[in-house]
């Protein structure tokens, strides 16, 4: 171990951070190939099927042969589109969803870039990620994709606003914009952590997030049965499956970061209490990261598997008069909590 | 008061939950997927599948050209054509028909007097020439010769009902 430290210290810096993201890009790609068929699996229990079963063992190569499927099919540029941006479009959807990573902590020491301002990084690169979605529906030069990008916009930044307050509420009750001293700032037991005080910001968030990712309820930009395949419906091979990657990547992602900042992070749930506490305590805390991130992306999958979609009004009032006020109230009453430093959680 | 409550419900997803709950129920509930090429599920003795000219026990085929089943083919896919034979009677000298038209229906089978064509079991086929789709007397005569057995059963079992 000693041998190996030594050894790392030599590794020029460059090829150190190479290394570094190229550990946390590969298994966050493996773990977006592995999530899709998670949740044809997981839907397909609910729908009383069994899902894919063919590809190699109980189905388990199946992500691998819808890879190599798409990389193999042709990208069909059509002749209207306008060719530069419709290839940057999926690029620019994806890579937001890829570097958000980099401020993510998994352990207390294990993170990227430990830098003071992650939260706010966090919040500036992610809505990045509707410029692909629009910029991909304008270039595409089809009504249905115009359609599909004009509805992803508007709902994208609806739902930005309260998931942006629901997060200065965890900057409130933290007192920082470091997502390492935000989980660390919930160690205690399973009470400690955030969901309990903020639990109305921490469902709107957690809403939020299936909006801005464009998964159903909330899957108006893609509408399948109304705008046949909303902004992507002109791409096909590799761009498509770009957009998906960046679907999915993003589905991690916002699980993480409630995981991280409701969740309690890598901190053990056993925490605090007298005897789980010692035998849970060997388990490395990036498994308990990796676990919640999984209960919650479980229940993306869930939440598709079982809501309608929402009507686009409906989902415009859902934002602008049901989470935006909630929010402001729940913010106030936060600030009063930590202004009077509230025992247990803020004091 | 019931707004009121309504109000509350909605504000804590309880329909949703409940929803939720549902689905989540199936999650673990029996799975009704059937794996096809090794499973199958049961057939009815009155299925439509691909056609066969039948024959009687002394190997004289069943098919007086009547044309009755070319007249009443709501798709026209059947083609025949018949002329006498030295012993009197009447016989096809073609008995086509167009799987590509046809829309197994089974009017040709319940209008044949003499139970001559009839739609079999089979329905796992394919063609790989162009042409193919049509199939002649000949093929007609050797799937049913093939399917005799099966074919006889369901005739049988499906009898007193007619």
């Amino acid at each position: 171990m000693n041998m190996l430290s030594t050894f790392w210290t030599t590794v020029p810096i460059t090829l150190q951070i190479v290394i570094q993201i190229l550990a946390i890009v590969l298994p966050l790609s493996l773990a977006v190939a592995y999530l899709t068929l998670a949740e044809r699996k997981v839907i397909g229990y609910i729908q009383a099927r069994i899902g894919p079963n063919r590809v190699g063992p109980r189905g388990w190569l199946q992500p691998i042969a819808d890879g190599i499927k798409l990389l193999m099919k042709e990208v069909i540029i059509p002749s209207g589109a306008s060719r530069a941006l419709f290839i940057i479009g999926p690029i620019l959807s994806l890579a937001p969803a890829l570097i958000a990573w980099a401020v993510i902590p998994f352990d207390n020491t294990l993170v990227l870039a430990d830098i003071n301002a992650g939260l706010l990084y966090i919040m500036a690169v992610t809505s990045m990620g509707v410029y692909g979605v629009i910029i991909a529906g304008w270039a595409s030069n089809s009504k249905y994709a115009f359609l599909g990008a004009m509805r992803c916009a508007a709902q994208i930044v609806s739902y930005e606003i309260a998931m942006g307050f629901a997060l200065v509420g965890v900057l409130l009750a933290a007192g920082s914009l470091n997502l390492g001293d935000i989980v660390r700032a919930q160690t205690g037991s399973l009470a400690h952590w955030f969901w309990l005080p903020l639990l109305p910001l921490f469902l709107i968030y957690f809403i939020a997030g299936v909006a801005e990712t464009n998964r159903a309820p909330f899957d108006v930009a893609e509408g399948e049965s109304e705008i046949v395949a909303g902004f992507h419906v002109e791409y096909s091979g590799m761009t498509f499956a770009v957009f998906f990657l960046a679907e999915y990547a993003n589905m991690i992602l916002v699980s993480a970061l409630a995981a991280l900042m409701f969740l309690g992070g890598w901190l053990s749930p056993f925490q605090g209490i007298p005897l789980l506490q010692g035998l849970f305590a060997w388990v490395p805390g990036i498994v308990w990261l990796l676990l919640k991130i999984s209960v919650l992306l479980f229940l993306f999958l869930w939440f598709r598997a079982t809501f309608p979609r929402y009507r686009y009004d409906q989902i415009m009032r859902l934002g602008w008069k049901v989470f935006i006020p909630i929010t402001i109230v729940w913010l106030l009453a936060v600030g009063v909590a930590v202004l009077y430093k509230l025992p247990w959680w803020f004091d | 008061m019931k707004t009121i409550i309504n109000y509350i419900k909605s504000l804590f997803l309880w329909e949703l939950l409940k929803g939720l709950k549902l689905t989540g129920s199936y999650l673990f509930g029996k799975k009704i997927t059937v794996q096809y090429p090794e499973e199958k599920t049961p057939m009815s003795p009155r299925f439509r599948g691909l056609h066969a000219l039948r024959r009687y026990p002394n190997g004289e085929e069943r098919c007086i050209a009547c044309k009755l089943c070319e007249a009443v083919c709501p798709a026209a896919c059947i083609t025949i054509e018949s002329e006498q034979r030295a012993d009197g009677t009447r016989r096809t000298t073609r008995y086509d028909i167009d799987l590509f038209k046809c829309i197994y229906c089974g009017f040709c089978e319940e209008s044949c007097p003499v139970d001559a064509i009839v739609e079999t079991r089979i329905f796992e086929y394919h063609f790989e020439q162009r042409g193919d789709n049509i199939i002649t007397k000949d093929k007609l005569l050797e799937i049913g010769d093939r399917n005799e057995k099966q074919i006889a059963a369901d005739r049988a079992t499906d009898a007193r009902f007619r």
